[in-house]
């Protein structure tokens, strides 16, 4: 957890430095929203879609720190909830005829009872263990998913082709614009809520827990229940962000949920920076766009370039970008 | 208030604790020392239950404590501190202490999500308990910093008023005075007396350093080898021949 604690604000700070990098960091999220709020009314269609994609990869990496960022349990399976939350959707409007907005929400209740059961065994693991555990979760979903007992509901290997819906209310928005309000809606409230959530009673026992969970028992924190609850939440996001995607691809299929997708996540969560929750945002375009950017410099060796920009943004950014923000607020104030 | 009956502890065929019994009357300081090894570490943690003894009860308040689990001991009014420094270290210290006050507030997770307003009079019920620790333990100059940075002495500070936020009846406090200079054990003995003074808690303290025993508790325990070989006051302990023999070897 280095990267946890480089993100900790240093000793020795004073009052007016904090209000004025406050201020700084007030307006930056303005920008952000601002930005966040108009650019599709300006965009063609493709980038509209690759923008929502980027809000619902951060919705998951989201998931994915509070889980690991604040209470210090590794997932290497985070994939596996995001493929639960998608197929519920999918089969929830392919076979049930219920409508997209109702399955999110029953998708997120979907994975956070399955996260809580998956979390409960593997509170025995510790660390490296529980990587292991979860990693072997990423590893059978989308054979699972594939299994031909499942595969009146799942459509087996040719997967769940779904309708893309319009924007209600005769709103002028095309269904891309339209399905990116709902993204950044949800993220939106799911960020409100995991922003209360680090900041209460219940979110210090969360980090009480990772810091030091001998302690954390003694001052009557229940260890078990709030890490089955806090995989359980994390879960929840992830499961959200599948059944988003499922909606915008308008396609879910078991190999769009490979371990490749659970590693993604995790390079989503180090890039935005372990610990800080705006830097999903970060993180989500990372996944999106850098595989393009890699490819658009050298087709043949686009993994290479993709190993070489990460490679230089760790070098940059040691704390990924939440790091980075911290230390450019603290050489404002020192200015 | 605390009784501990016939406690025994063996790890493998190490006999750590063998037939420990003694008790603390409410509001009185009781010093447990001993010799390096002779099992007080190992009773501590069976008072916060992180150990269970294989024979022998311990009763708090008339109670058996060894039906509660670890996380539970703090709510029925037991704090503690650790040996070595257990903080959060990556929160500030007001977080921490407003950790040591988990179990004397009530809340649940949707609640806390949604900030419905129970959660928030809970909160702010907490923050006055914390805001007057910090003045009673004069952190609120590094309230706000994070625990990873501060010195020794401080941590020790805010690892005592996370152990008070929880408003405990009994205080166990494992070694507070290990790593302290000679004038942050000074003002160590003066807040254990404060606290059991103004606050009214029986403190069980475990300590190397003589001193600070002998000039704060009203009785101490001594063990050696996991047996108990002497209890009385103070002055009774420290004429004790057996006392002597443990602590100095059989020549003297």
């Amino acid at each position: 957890m280095t990267a946890q604690q480089d993100i900790a604000l240093p000793a020795g700070r004073d009052k007016t430095a904090d209000r004025k990098s406050g201020t700084a960091m007030l307006l930056l999220s303005i920008a952000v929203l601002a930005v966040l709020f108009l650019c599709p009314l300006f965009l063609k269609n493709f980038t509209v879609f690759q923008l929502t994609m980027m809000l619902i990869y951060a919705i998951a990496i989201m998931g994915l720190n509070l889980l690991t960022g604040f209470n210090g349990q590794f997932s290497l399976g985070h994939g596996a909830f995001y493929a639960i939350g998608a197929y519920t959707t999918a089969i929830l409007m392919e076979h049930f005829g219920i409508a997209y907005g109702w399955t999110i929400p029953v998708a997120g209740l979907v994975c956070f009872v399955s996260g809580f059961l998956f979390g409960l065994p593997a509170l025995r693991l510790e660390s490296i263990y529980l990587a292991l555990a979860t990693f072997s979760l990423a590893i059978a979903t989308p054979q699972i998913l594939k299994l031909s007992i499942l595969e009146e509901w799942t459509g087996g290997v040719q997967g769940i082709v779904i309708i893309k819906p319009d924007a209600p209310f005769g709103l002028p928005l095309s269904q891309d614009q339209w399905l990116y309000y709902v993204t950044l809606g949800t993220g939106l409230l799911l960020y409100w809520a995991a922003r209360n959530l680090v900041r209460s009673r219940s979110g210090r026992a969360i980090m009480a827990i990772r810091d030091n969970p001998v302690a954390a028992r003694s001052m009557g924190v229940n260890v078990s229940l709030y890490k089955a609850l806090t995989f359980g939440v994390s879960a929840l996001f992830t499961g959200v962000a599948g059944a988003l995607a499922a909606i915008v691809v308008q396609f879910v299929a078991p190999d769009s949920f490979t371990l490749v997708l659970s590693i993604a996540l995790l390079v989503g969560l180090v890039v935005g920076g372990v610990g800080w929750l705006p830097g999903a945002l970060a993180g989500g375009a990372f996944i999106v766009f850098v595989p393009n950017i890699a490819e658009e410099v050298s087709k043949g060796l686009s993994g290479a370039m993709y190993g070489l920009i990460m490679i230089l943004l760790i070098y940059l950014m040691p704390s990924g970008a939440g790091g980075l923000i911290r230390t450019l607020a603290d050489w404002q104030k020192r200015r | 208030m605390l009784s501990v009956k016939d406690v025994a502890v063996r790890f493998g065929g190490i006999k750590a604790l063998d037939g420990i019994s003694f008790s603390i009357r409410q509001g009185q300081i009781l010093g447990l020392i001993g010799p390096n090894g002779a099992g007080k570490t190992t009773l501590f943690n069976c008072l916060s239950r992180l150990y269970t003894p294989n024979s022998g009860d311990i009763l708090f308040q008339g109670q058996s404590l060894l039906h509660r689990p670890a996380h539970q001991v703090a709510a029925v009014g037991i704090g503690r501190t650790f040996q070595n420094l257990a903080s959060f270290s990556n929160l500030s210290v007001r977080d921490n202490i407003r950790i040591g006050a988990h179990c004397a507030s009530r809340g649940d997770m949707i609640s806390d999500v949604l900030r419905l307003p129970w959660s928030n009079r809970e909160e702010a019920r907490v923050n006055g308990i914390v805001d007057e620790l910090l003045d009673y333990l004069d952190l609120n100059a590094v309230a706000d910093e994070t625990v990873s940075g501060l010195p020794f002495g401080t941590l020790k500070r805010v690892e005592l008023a996370r152990a008070l936020a929880s408003c405990p009846d009994l205080l166990l406090l494992d070694e507070p005075a290990g790593g302290l200079n000679h004038d942050e054990v000074s003002e160590l003995g003066d807040h254990i007396r404060r606290i059991r003074d103004e606050r009214n808690i029986t403190v069980l303290l475990v300590e190397h350093h003589m001193n600070l025993v002998m000039s704060v508790s009203d009785m101490v325990v001594v063990l050696n080898f996991g047996r108990k070989i002497a209890e009385g006051t103070p002055g009774e302990v420290q004429a004790d021949p057996e006392v002597i023999r443990a602590y100095l070897g059989d020549s003297h």
